[in-house]
């Protein structure tokens, strides 16, 4: 077996087993808590995917910068990967939080900063993936996302400051992750760092998954370029 | 490897000569943001009331969704002739290419909203003609045209290039259109220099960002 596939069967194996004890701890362990109730249970998925979203962008950035400063291709094949699992879990996070809201703000959505920063982090990611879709398979198209993954990473802060700055105008919903954070309860907040590097790991094993597969992709277009040319 | 600022002057007076003769750019602006301002107007059924209100909306939809129509422009042309390929081929550096093509872009945006200011003050009664608001508008135009150029390099070569630019750029440009509709809401309504310089600064520095980063990507954008 190579390097690689251990890690891989590792990293399956390890986050796969936390999985099953998170679920556990999350659906019976942890108390409820008292002002939120059953509801504020999801803040165990919600927070630790939309860690991941933001690690899997970082991610893109670095692969990107990578790619424009050495040219070689691995450095595209983990910006790509990184940027399709960081539109996964940047949906399940816009879900999760969406599905929350309505019962507890009474409302599906609301343009708080924070709400409309990583919508609009979405979109970018969104465009990036699409940017792939549309653009010629090699050097060309990789090089295309690189500019657009370094300028969405760049954008985003000021996303954010423009929105801040927009939103002061109207009264502010204090209510989320962020307020709550200073009085956890130890068990929940050590709940969250639990559920948290489970999502890494499970970041960590489908990142090296789509790495791996990726590759395969550019070898058989590659390949299929060869065919093409001789005949 | 030929001076900087001659190759940009000359690249601009090519997009100028050319837009004289074809006439192509300027007229598709003018005529989208015209026509979405009478559809907003039908849209919205603006009563005397509410106009303050969603008027700077209207302007920078207009003048955003206008501007993206004539950045495609400005690559398909070029594209479209072979003329890109041409220029590439030139001993000019990519820098003086992107600015060159910036300025174009930006002349040509500006003209078209030196037309589109007074349609839009007689259809809503207002205004527009205050110092700050044309100051918004010509910060707000040169972001624009500085990401739009990066952008439309990139979208000319990719398949349905009409919806991949405006894909690429709209959320980008995301500071600058709430800085402008709510820094223009406050000039029409004839508030305050205090309250609008704050929201003029914020665009002018992502002007400063998104130019500095153009100009570097730009290199990597053009290499065929």
């Amino acid at each position: 077996m190579s390097t690689s596939l251990i890690v891989k069967r590792g990293l399956f194996i390890v986050s796969a087993a936390m999985m099953l004890i998170v679920l556990y701890l999350i659906f019976i362990w942890v108390p409820t808590e008292k002002n939120l109730g059953v509801s504020q249970r999801i803040f165990y998925f919600h927070v630790p995917i939309a860690w991941v979203g933001f690690l899997a962008f970082f991610v893109v950035l670095v692969g990107s910068a990578g790619y424009l400063w050495e040219r070689t291709s691995k450095w595209d094949q983990l910006a790509y990967s990184a940027a399709e699992i960081g539109v996964l879990f940047t949906s399940l996070m816009l879900i999760t939080g969406i599905v929350w809201a309505k019962p507890v703000w009474g409302v599906w959505w609301t343009w708080d900063p924070r709400l409309t920063t990583s919508l609009i982090l979405w979109l970018i990611y969104v465009a990036y993936l699409m940017l792939r879709a549309y653009s010629p398979w090699g050097d060309q198209g990789s090089r295309y996302a690189a500019v657009l993954g370094i300028a969405g990473f760049i954008d985003v802060p000021i996303v954010y400051l423009s929105i801040v700055w927009w939103r002061t105008v109207h009264p502010q919903a204090l209510v989320g992750p962020a307020a709550a954070s200073g009085d956890l309860d130890s068990a929940m907040y050590m709940l969250l760092l639990i559920s948290t590097s489970m999502f890494t790991l499970l970041f960590a094993y489908l990142l090296a998954e789509r790495f791996s597969l990726r590759k395969t992709e550019d070898e058989v277009e590659l390949a299929r370029g060869l065919a093409e040319s001789l005949r | 490897m030929t001076k900087f600022w001659p190759t940009v002057a000359a690249l601009v007076w090519k997009d100028i000569l050319s837009e004289l003769r074809a006439r192509d750019i300027v007229i598709s602006i003018l005529a989208f943001a015209v026509l979405s301002l009478i559809i907003f107007n039908f849209a919205l059924r603006p009563s005397p009331q509410i106009t303050p209100i969603v008027a700077p909306g209207v302007l920078w939809v207009a003048f955003t969704f206008a501007g993206v129509l004539g950045l495609t422009r400005a690559f398909v042309l070029e594209k479209d002739q072979g003329n890109l390929v041409g220029l590439l081929l030139t001993p000019t550096s990519r820098g003086a290419l992107y600015v060159g093509k910036m300025l174009g872009s930006l002349f040509f945006m500006l003209m078209a909203e030196v037309v589109i200011l007074p349609v839009f003050a007689v259809l809503f009664n207002l205004s527009p003609f205050q110092p700050e608001l044309l100051l918004i508008i010509l910060l707000a135009t040169i972001g624009f045209a500085s990401i739009g150029t990066l952008f439309s390099a990139i979208a000319i070569n990719t398949r349905s290039r009409e919806i991949m630019l405006p894909m690429l750029f709209l959320p980008i440009v995301v500071p600058i259109i709430i800085g402008a509709v709510v820094s223009s809401g406050i000039a029409l309504e004839g508030g305050p220099w205090s309250d609008t310089v704050k929201w003029i600064q914020l665009i002018a520095v992502f002007d400063v960002v998104v130019l500095v980063f153009s100009g570097f990507a730009f290199e990597h954008v053009l290499q065929e």
